[in-house]
């Protein structure tokens, strides 16, 4: 395995850039990481452990807030609070988007069918998937349907009232997404921040202790122990392709690795269009790379703070505090703010999703210090056009900073260090073409058989010995580690080897 | 005992369709129509003394040819002013674009465009063919399928693997997408993008960027599949093609009623039994068919109290918001567009510079305000149909994308800043054109429902959008023009395949109630 | 803004300082977000206090909705599967409601208290149900559930109890009917009705009375053996009397993530409360359809032999598995070992000869039973003194 930076992990990563405080750089939480691969792998024995956080809340202008607990009859009452009618109809609300991760969760661990092929395993795929649907019957599946193309706005107010439940929902919607809650496709989006559970709690999101760099160190402890490889520092320029098939790769530094299997964990730009020739590539595949939609649309701020910070309303002891936290109290700040990234600009009101994770995790911070971890959407890959400079970012930063400072007076007082990632540095670190988190945007044109272009959605890349397995293949990012598992188990297939991957677990 | 097998409300091209198709079947049928005129959204109304214009539909470019033959509506009276207009993409500085069928023209394209172009049509044109097929025939449904279900769904499966694979992959990838991408992926002229994306968006409540638009292309490209290269423009204006229908509804027997609002559909035992009349005269007929939208038929007229909770809630989920007004001019003499040969003025002039500027225009809508600069599809009907104004004067009317339904502090607060800023607009294109003003209207959204009876003032009784077609069109449970009410039907463009003025769901309808009476 | 999030712990109700005091055990439970007791000292003593004197319960966390205005009437008889029109004023009827599949959605009671005025009692949350079926009527719907603190009081004796509290003729009461009494200047509502098939009522008053109505309650009814009884012993009472539990004996329709999973009134052995000669109700259509067409499933009560409750079990007829049980218990009155389940059809009449495969566990070791079971007609408790008007002193 070969990483051009000096660690392992890319997206999934723990530095410390302030002495004493670990960051979750770029991905901050875990829910996706399919527990199959967890298991199979025993990455718990290598170090993981994944610790539930349940629950959120949602900042009102007007003082007050929304508290999203992890105790349902305490939920009801929360939402009761702001909407009686809601808190009820979050009853069935859940129920109906249950329907949906039932439907989708057991072909994360699959390849997807290719519904243009006429082979026999494509075709028993396809059978299986439309059993799934047809399974829901004639209103539960017309029900799927318009859950798939529906925005997450107008889905949620098919069951809300309240501005401010219908928008702590629809966050999920828009997470990593240049989409806004009111644009078709991103009721989808809500499902894909869903699907994830912690020990089968469907939907449940939880932080790994020691930042997510855990999540990459267990993999790679796990990995070394069955006799892997990791070179680091390792920048690799060039796959190198010979008579129709793949040799080996080369290194800027000239050392060059010899292998007749090269697998891509780079987004499919990257892979096609800086580490492969063109002139080995199909033209349709090179036009595909080049209309392969990856615009970032977040970025993200990692804050050492001296203290725990005082939000207005809330106090610092309620449950709440371990929760994600936002600060956009309806549909229509959510969708200005998107109006912005349309723009080419970060929003001025943008939508935050806040953690601090060092009141679980006792590795994030020195004592009574803590670490907050900011994801930030809008923020667009150029500013109308041209590069971000650093008067951009600190513009950007600035939004950030004073949206919080709205509803915690004591927040600014306490910052001792900032590292503020607009999509520039998404780009130029990680390698996340344009900074998207996804590696590639979640839109229907991107999704299942024509992720990332139709025809080449099972993993295999247009040149033989070539494959890819990075989160810009099925079923996409978010530290799922599924679009791994499924790329090893189509190369174990093409080498005539038995398939050792764990399949999903069955009914949840 | 009653006179009418079946009564149907609504006088507009649908409901007259059906009726004459029902008709033709032997039924006997009673058309009831609210207005003074048949035709509904096909209509031509004076707005200014001497000036008159098609007061909702302006264009004809989707109605089946094969519903024109059929019910004969030429040999009725339908005659065209002008057939395969061009569509001009109007540019401030008097560098057009002009499109005609695979024709394209314009100094501002590129290579690439001029290359891409033909190909690019071509294929939708196969995409639009499948569409048109599936727009043909009740959509089937899929779990509880019979039959004539399964036909339907063969003959799209195989439609589609006809496509071959390559384009069957594109279209799998391309079809919940947005113009906005798929016009970058293949163009380089922004006003190429823009006036193709324009397709994508009219009549609805959606940008370029909103993913489903292409969807929206597509639907607008079966009327290229139907033949037409371009706009079609009714002579005497679209009131003239609802007179033809009902001529030939009337030649079909079908009775018209005109001036005659129903107020209620009633029902008994979940059963309909016929209607009610706005002056408490009642029918009764054993079928009734309602070419209204299903919100305003099952709230407004049969009533949710009569229903069953979960249709009420799904007939309350449906999505109808409008952003389309309509502005009619009455102008002294010709209006000169800046760089544009006057022998083009009887075409379709389009404002929509950029796709970006379509967007912005309808960012404002979805905060219920007025677009600043909207985006505007331009017809003026008398260079090619003199009798619509008076001699050596013209009408001009415009299709504005996007003007809000409710806007905060209500219309009359709006509605004389927005038609100045739609002044501003064509001004800017047309020096001198404010000058030429001899009368002016603005109909908004909210006029259109008040006016055609079509809730939100939405022209296709419903967003046309990929979660409300087909099997979703316009709730499950009411997706085959059968209702959850036994007797009563859907024919308008709330149900499969939706509307603009194209007949579609009038025909298709009949033709289910009259498979599914037989076999009652 | 007058509460804040940090208020949403859970709730107790009006009658807690009460009941609190007698939960010796302090096996408490949650029901529907409110702190509720298990058991109070011993649940077999608290279940034959229901059947041998008088049991408590406290009722309160049951959903109650009070639905008024011109349309209440309609509106009801369209929500729910029997006719509301012959519930008279002072009348209580039990009743499921269903969804447009004619899914059941939840039973409970109607309480019809005055003109256009009507108490729906709910198991499961319906504010949400109840919106949408508001739209096109003229009805004014309200969550009394807080507002409102109510007790059962169940047993032979429960009659003699309340009377010497106070309430001079409730004998009279016939099954199903309301009273109204004056209790401290405020309306105490009496209804002859229960969830434990004996003879019992349930009082309805003001949170503001509700200690003191225990307080006299608990004096009045000492010399009548009175008792507070908890969830489990009720668990017990309403299996032997024969009554669904929803959530437990059914998946309420839209909570249901798998299709498939739901029940008609039909399937339940509801059908008595079905009028389909009532021209429109939510579910008619399709329990038409289902009347023609037949159902998936037939819910029944089985005698099983044996002393092991069927809890959980598979019932088989020969090697095939054709149904499973939903709720079971020993009867210790009616000395029987009940079982409910749901069978495939056409199994299930009455008197079929099934088996109920049984797992217990003594001392850690399981043992597998195969009992005999036969499907009953009726339930195993069913006293005559539920129904004597007037009602027996004990």
């Amino acid at each position: 395995m070969l990483e051009r930076n000096p660690y392992i992990g890319g997206a999934t990563v723990s530095r410390e850039l302030h002495s004493g405080w670990t960051y979750s750089n770029c991905s901050y939480v875990c829910s996706l990481l399919r527990p199959e691969i967890a298991r199979d792998l025993e990455l718990p024995r290598h170090g993981l452990q994944v610790v539930p956080y349940g629950g959120g809340v949602t900042f009102k202008q007007d003082g007050d807030h929304f508290g999203n607990y992890y105790d349902h009859e305490r939920q009801y009452r929360e939402m009761a609070r702001h909407s009686v009618r809601d808190a009820n109809a979050y009853e069935r609300y859940t129920a109906d988007v249950m329907k949906q991760t039932r439907l989708i969760r057991p072909f994360l661990l699959r390849r997807p069918p290719d519904p243009t092929s006429l082979k026999w395993r494509d075709l028993r795929d396809l059978a299986e998937f439309a059993g799934a649907f047809t399974a829901m019957g004639e209103e539960g599946l017309a029900d799927t349907l318009k859950f798939w193309t529906k925005s997450v706005g107008d889905y949620l107010c098919e069951y809300f009232e309240s501005d401010v439940i219908k928008a702590h929902l629809a966050g999920s919607g828009i997470i990593g997404t240049a989409l806004g809650v009111f644009s078709p496709g991103t009721a989808y989006v809500l499902l894909h921040h869903y699907m994830g559970d912690v020990d089968g709690n469907v939907g449940s999101w939880g932080f790994a202790r020691g930042g997510m760099g855990a999540v990459a160190g267990a993999l790679a402890r796990s990995f070394q122990s069955f006799g892997g490889e990791i070179i680091c520092d390792a920048d690799v320029d060039q796959i190198i392709v010979n008579n129709g098939r793949t040799r080996g790769v080369a290194l800027k530094n000239g050392t060059e690795y010899r292998a007749d299997i090269v697998v891509s964990n780079l987004d499919p730009k990257r892979t096609f269009l800086d580490v492969m020739d063109a002139a080995d590539l199909p033209a349709d595949v090179v036009h595909r790379a080049e209309n392969f939609k990856i615009r970032g649309s977040s970025g993200k701020l990692n804050i050492a703070l001296d203290g725990l910070p005082t939000f207005t309303g809330l106090d610092k002891r309620s449950p709440l505090m371990l929760g994600d936290m936002h600060f956009s109290d309806s549909l229509e700040r959510l969708e200005r703010a998107y109006d912005d990234w349309k723009d080419g600009t970060w929003s001025q009101d943008p939508y935050l999703d806040m953690l601090i994770p060092s009141q679980a995790d006792p590795t994030m911070a020195p004592p009574g210090k803590h670490m907050m971890t900011v994801f930030v959407q809008y923020a667009p890959p150029r500013i109308r056009g041209r590069e971000w400079t650093d008067e951009d970012k600190a513009g950007f930063e600035k939004s950030v900073l004073d949206q919080i400072a709205r509803y915690s007076p004591d927040f600014k007082d306490l910052i001792l260090h900032c590292e503020t990632r607009t999509p520039r540095e998404l780009e130029a670190e990680v390698g996340l073409t344009e900074g998207n988190i996804f590696q590639g945007e979640l839109t229907f044109d991107q999704l299942l058989f024509n992720r990332p272009f139709p025809g080449y959605a099972q993993y295999r890349g247009p040149v033989k010995g070539m494959y890819l397995c990075g989160s810009g293949t099925h079923p996409g990012g978010g530290v799922m580690a599924a679009p791994g598992a499924n790329a090893a188990r189509e190369i174990l297939r093409d080498l005539r080897l038995p398939d050792i991957v764990p399949g999903g677990y069955a009914d949840d | 005992m009653t006179d009418h097998d079946v009564v149907l409300v609504g006088g507009g091209h649908n409901g007259l369709i059906c009726a004459t198709y029902l008709a033709r079947a032997g039924r006997r049928v009673t058309v009831l129509e609210a207005g003074e005129s048949p035709g509904g959204c096909a209509a031509t109304r004076e707005f200014a003394p001497g000036f008159s214009v098609s007061s909702c539909a302006q264009w004809l470019n989707q109605l089946n040819p094969e519903i024109i033959r059929e019910l004969s509506l030429e040999k009725h009276g339908l005659q065209w002013a002008a057939r395969n207009l061009a569509s001009v993409s109007l540019d401030a500085g008097g560098r057009h674009l002009v499109l005609q069928g695979e024709q394209l023209e314009g100094e501002r394209l590129t290579a690439r465009d001029r290359e891409s172009y033909p190909s690019f049509r071509r294929r939708m044109l196969r995409y639009a063919k499948l569409l048109a097929t599936a727009c043909g025939t009740r959509p089937p449904k899929l779990v509880e399928s019979n039959l004539a279900d399964r036909l339907n769904l063969v003959k799209l499966g195989l439609g589609l693997k006809m496509l071959g694979r390559e384009d069957m992959g594109e279209l799998m990838r391309i079809i919940l997408i947005n113009m906005y991408d798929l016009m970058e992926e293949h163009f380089d002229s922004e006003q190429l993008k823009a006036l193709l994306s324009l397709h994508g968006v009219l009549g609805s409540h959606m940008g370029p960027r909103s993913p489903n638009t292409v969807f929206g292309y597509l639907y607008h490209c079966m009327g290229e599949h139907h033949g037409y290269l371009g706009p079609a423009q009714v002579q005497g204006g679209m009131g003239a093609l609802g007179n033809a229908l009902a001529a030939s509804a009337r030649d079909a027997g079908v009775e018209i009623r005109l001036g005659t609002r129903v107020a209620g559909i009633d029902t008994r035992a979940g059963r309909v039994v016929g209607v009610t009349l706005s002056g408490g005269e009642q029918l009764r007929a054993p079928l009734v068919v309602s070419s209204a939208d299903p919100v305003t038929t099952f709230e407004g007229l049969v009533g949710y109290r009569n229903l069953e909770t979960g249709t009420v809630r799904r007939v309350s989920q449906i999505r109808y918001k409008s952003g389309c007004a309509k502005l009619h001019l009455a102008l002294s003499g010709a209006p000169q567009f800046t760089g544009l040969d006057p022998s083009r003025l009887g075409q379709r002039l389009v404002i929509a510079p950029e796709m970006d500027y379509i967007e912005r225009a309808f960012n404002a809508v979805k905060y219920q305000e007025c677009s600043a600069e909207p985006a505007m599809d331009i017809s003026i009907p008398s260079v090619n149909d003199p009798t619509m104004a008076p001699p050596g004067q013209h009408v001009l009317s415009a299709i504005v994308q996007f003007a809000p339904y409710a806007p905060a502090g209500g219309w009359e607060q709006h509605r004389a800043s927005f038609t100045s800023s739609l002044l501003d607009c064509l001004e800017h294109y047309a020096p001198g054109i404010s000058a030429q003003v001899v009368g002016a209207e603005l109909l908004t959204p909210a006029d259109l429902e008040a006016r055609h009876g079509m809730k939100g003032g939405h022209w296709h009784h419903g967003e046309l959008s990929l979660d409300q077609v087909m099997m979703m069109r316009p709730f499950p449970g009411a997706t085959q023009y059968g209702t959850p009410v036994a007797g009563l039907y859907l024919c308008g463009a709330g149900s499969h395949p939706g509307g603009g003025v194209m007949g579609q769901a009038g025909h298709n309808a009949a033709r289910e109630i009259i498979r599914r009476e037989a076999a009652a | 803004m007058n509460s804040t999030s940090d208020d949403t712990m859970l709730l107790t109700t009006p009658f807690h300082s009460r009941v609190s005091r007698a939960c010796e055990l302090n096996a408490w439970g949650s029901w529907k977000g409110y702190t509720t007791p298990k058991a109070y000292t011993d649940v077999e003593l608290e279940y034959f206090a229901i059947r041998s004197t008088t049991g408590v319960f406290d009722l309160t966390p049951m959903n109650k909705y009070r639905i008024t205005g011109p349309d209440a009437g309609p509106f009801l008889n369209r929500l729910v599967t029997r006719n509301v029109d012959k519930l008279g004023i002072g009348r209580v009827g039990y009743t499921v409601w269903c969804d447009d599949a004619g899914q059941v959605m939840d039973d409970g009671t109607i309480f019809h208290l005055g003109e256009n005025d009507y108490r729906l009692c709910a198991y499961a949350r319906a504010t949400d149900w109840l919106f949408w079926s508001a739209l096109g009527f003229d009805v004014n719907i309200e969550d009394e559930t807080a507002a409102v603190a109510a007790l059962a009081v169940q047993g032979p004796t429960s009659c003699a109890a309340l009377t010497a509290m106070g309430l001079e003729g409730l004998a009279d009461l016939k099954p199903f009917g309301l009273a109204e009494y004056d209790f401290e200047g405020e309306t105490l509502m009496v209804s002859r009705t229960g969830f434990t098939g004996d003879l019992g009522y349930e009082l309805w008053i003001t949170p503001r009375l509700a200690e003191t109505l225990w307080d006299r309650l608990f004096e009045a009814g000492a010399p009548y053996l009175i008792k507070p009884f908890g969830s489990d012993a009720l668990e017990i009472a309403r299996i032997e009397a024969g009554f669904l539990q929803a959530g437990v004996d059914f998946v309420p329709a839209e909570e249901a993530v798998r299709n498939g999973r739901t029940r008609s009134p039909f399937e339940l052995g509801l059908d008595w409360l079905v009028d389909l000669d009532k021209p429109l109700f939510n579910g008619r259509q399709a329990l038409l359809r289902e009347r023609e067409q037949g159902s998936r499933y037939r819910f029944v009560l089985l005698d099983v032999d044996g002393n092991k409750p069927a809890h959980n079990s598979f019932i088989m007829k020969g090697r095939r598995k054709v149904g499973t049980v939903t709720s079971a218990a020993w009867c210790p009155t009616a000395k029987s070992n009940v079982a409910f389940a749901q069978v495939e059809l056409p199994h299930g009449a009455v008197g079929e000869e099934l088996v109920a495969e049984i797992y217990y566990q003594r001392e850690l070791h399981w043992t597998r039973v195969l009992a005999p079971c036969r499907v009953i007609e009726a339930p195993v408790f069913n006293p005559p003194r539920r129904r004597a008007t007037p009602a027996l002193p004990f």
